[in-house]
């Protein structure tokens, strides 16, 4: 055995001693989950920790996970007003986790309409633990990844939403996971599993944010099922402080006219990998995937996403961009899959980078495999500067070079950013975005009275 | 107001201004005309900070502070104003959130506080209205898409708006039509105030029509060569400018 495979070994060795550490206080769990752990465990041992040689993670080093050791979380104190702080400002139904643990402190189900399921996933499974068994895993399987393996191995906690047939939910879902700048740092592996039913409605926004200092491993894995005609808009904002670890998986299956929106905002977090999958099964099937991801510092952002037309006549568009800066590095793999009898489908794509220094870095790739005829399929990259001609003209209107260079950053994830409806969430990411911008609060109210004007 | 002394300019290492000499004084417009390659457009870009040029002797003052020592953002915000030949497009900035924003740091660098909602909504529903152009132009992202005589006219839009103390006009009348440039010219003259220096620069004698200059300057190989009234810029018209090109090599 080599070095580096040792070496290897032995990082792995130390998730499956923190594994069966653990194991001892399950001895009362159902044998179903037993035996998914223990095939997570099996699959991630013989998988190992991807390195860059596997294509799917080749521009991503996950050595600051495979070398960290992680404690479990034991409990989810957090501090109400320091919680407060960080918790978008919106009124919705939300469910917080501190390190991966449920807070019921910091949650808010009381005003849950009927026809709405929304339970951390442990008390779902104290409840009904068959009626969890059946869907979940069903799309993320331990083959997936080595990191889907080692959260089927590690999973404990996590939501689970269910929407029955026809219900519309007027107000967000907030998934809200807290990550605590502790002594030793922790890992957590939340499972969430989404089921809508028939033209069910709903809104759900994953939120990952935590205290400064904060350097904690996030493994987590989600699945959403949509029946005909659900219509779901999903955010995932990511605001982790700068060492945190992240990597996710989102699996969406979507039935006959069912649509699913994706705005998958990437502002923190030192490492952040995100798979979102949507199989368009049935006809009609729509999915758009909206990103925008910013880097600083060294901070590491990888998305992929992969649109997998099944049927015929079945949609995907996506619009990624990504804005870096100092020394930091974005991935974007964008995949389509068109399937032999799939005809009649669409698919466009556009990723467009801003490099905001000579050190940051993009690795950009659209891939697409058709094997139908009759498709309308687009893609398009593109890198560069700001403008500096437009830095200019903006400077001799006497905007300081701060401004300027903020206002034409905020301009350039606008294309993103125009089709977010939530306040809160624009606004989180608008002041990220663009800095110390001191007109930013004004422009949506001067934009709405002058819209008033043209209606005069 | 505005002093230019002596002033020598080189751009890729050629020399395109060579003593330059020019004095404005508030309430006054100044042409300055002359034939292609005279170096025109270079004074009004050195004088707004463009990158690339530099300034190998010679000094420029506004109101006694030294201008080649401010940063370009500071030069608008003292009502240095130069509207482009060619605008620039911004994709993504709206012309509302540029006119607000622009505004602001005026006020600001003169220690006033930001401009109430209310007051900033009638000051340009009023300017939009005096430059014929539509409410929606507010909306639109600056110049993109506009045609050529948009793009002037919001230049012109931004001057009125900002109201700047010398406001400079690069070639302001090319690419328009007649009906555009009357627009054009009356939102220039607008402008005339007897605080407030215009300098135009133009190739023809046309937009002095309808600007009358009080002070005409040919610029010739970097330097002026001869400096009149609004009857010269005419007598330019009739005769060209081969005739002062060659009284000055004489």
């Amino acid at each position: 055995m080599n070095q580096t495979a040792s070496q290897g070994a032995s990082e792995v060795q130390r998730f499956l001693d923190r594994l069966s550490e653990r194991s001892a206080r399950r001895s009362g769990e159902p044998t179903w989950i037993a035996a998914r752990r223990q095939a997570g465990a099996a699959r991630f041992e013989a998988m190992g920790f991807p390195d860059r040689r596997v294509e799917e993670w080749k521009y991503t080093d996950v050595r600051a996970i495979s070398r960290g050791d992680f404690q479990l979380a034991e409990d989810a104190d957090f501090s109400p007003a320091s919680a407060a702080a960080l918790t978008l400002p919106m009124d919705a139904h939300r469910l917080t986790f501190v390190d991966g643990v449920f807070s019921s402190a910091l949650s808010d189900l009381t005003e849950l309409p009927g026809g709405v399921q929304v339970q951390p996933l442990s008390q779902a499974l104290e409840e009904n633990h068959e009626a969890v068994g059946g869907p979940l895993g069903r799309l993320t399987g331990v083959e997936f990844s080595a990191f889907s393996a080692l959260n089927t191995a590690f999973f404990e906690e996590g939501a689970l939403v269910r929407l029955a047939p026809g219900t519309v939910v007027e107000k967000p879902i907030v998934l809200q996971f807290l990550s605590r700048a502790n002594q030793a740092a922790v890992m957590s592996h939340p499972r969430i599993l989404i089921e809508a039913a028939s033209r069910s409605q709903a809104t759900v926004i994953e939120h990952h944010v935590g205290e400064e200092g904060a350097a904690n491993f996030t493994n987590l894995v989600e699945e959403v099922m949509l029946d005909r005609g659900a219509h779901l808009t999903h955010y995932k904002l990511v605001e982790s402080p700068e060492q945190d670890l992240h990597v996710a998986s989102i699996h969406v299956e979507q039935c006959r006219d069912a649509q699913f929106t994706s705005f998958n905002l990437t502002l923190g977090g030192g490492l952040v990998r995100n798979d979102l999958i949507s199989d368009l099964n049935g006809q009609g099937a729509e999915v758009t995937f909206n990103g925008l991801f910013y880097g600083q510092n060294r901070q590491h952002v990888d998305n992929h996403t992969l649109a997998n037309h099944n049927a015929p006549h079945t949609f995907s568009h996506e619009n990624y961009k990504g804005i870096l800066d100092d020394r930091a590095h974005g991935v974007f793999n964008g995949k389509v899959i068109v399937k032999r009898d799939s005809q009649k489908i669409e698919a466009d794509q556009s990723n467009a980078n801003l490099l905001l220094s000579d050190r940051a870095q993009i690795d950009t790739k659209p891939e697409l495999e058709i094997y139908a005829d009759d498709v309308k399929c687009s893609h398009g990259a593109t890198t560069g500067q700001l403008d500096e001609e437009a830095v200019f003209a903006l400077r001799t209107r006497g905007l300081d070079e701060a401004t300027a260079r903020g206002l034409l950053t905020l301009a350039f994830a606008g294309e993103v950013m125009d089709q977010v409806d939530l306040d809160a969430v624009a606004e989180r990411v608008e002041l990220t975005v663009a800095g110390k911008l001191p007109e930013r609060f004004h422009l949506a109210g001067l934009v709405e009275a002058a819209v008033a004007l043209n209606e005069d | 107001m505005l002093e230019v002394k002596d002033l020598h300019v080189t751009v890729e290492g050629s020399e395109i201004l060579k003593g330059l000499t020019l004095s404005i004084q508030p309430g006054e417009v100044h042409a300055i005309m002359g034939p292609n390659g005279a170096g025109k457009s270079t004074l009004s870009a050195v004088i707004a900070g463009k990158d690339g040029y530099e300034v190998t002797a010679g000094t420029i003052t506004f109101e006694g502070r030294d201008v080649l020592e401010m940063e370009i953002e500071e030069r608008a915000q003292a009502g240095l104003l130069l509207g482009f030949q060619y605008p620039v497009e911004i994709p993504g900035v709206k012309n509302i959130y540029l006119l607000k924003a622009a505004l602001n740091a005026q006020r600001e660098a003169r220690g006033e506080g930001e401009i109430p909602a209310p007051e900033f909504m009638k000051l340009i529903k009023e300017k939009v209205s005096f430059m014929k152009m539509d409410n929606s132009f507010l909306q639109r992202a600056v110049n993109e898409g506009f045609s050529g005589g948009e793009k002037k006219r919001n230049e012109i839009l931004q001057m009125l708006v900002l109201q700047p103390k010398l406001a400079m006009l690069d070639e302001i009348d090319s690419g328009l039509d007649i009906d555009a440039m009357k627009v054009v010219a009356e939102g220039v003259n607008s402008l005339r105030s007897e605080d407030r220096g215009i300098l135009l620069v133009t190739h023809y004698q046309r937009l002095l029509d309808y600007i009358v200059p009080d002070h005409v300057h040919v610029l010739v190989d970097g330097r002026i060569v001869k400096s009149g009234n609004a009857d010269l810029a005419r007598e330019l018209e009739s005769r060209g400018y081969d005739w002062v090109v060659e009284e000055s090599a004489a």
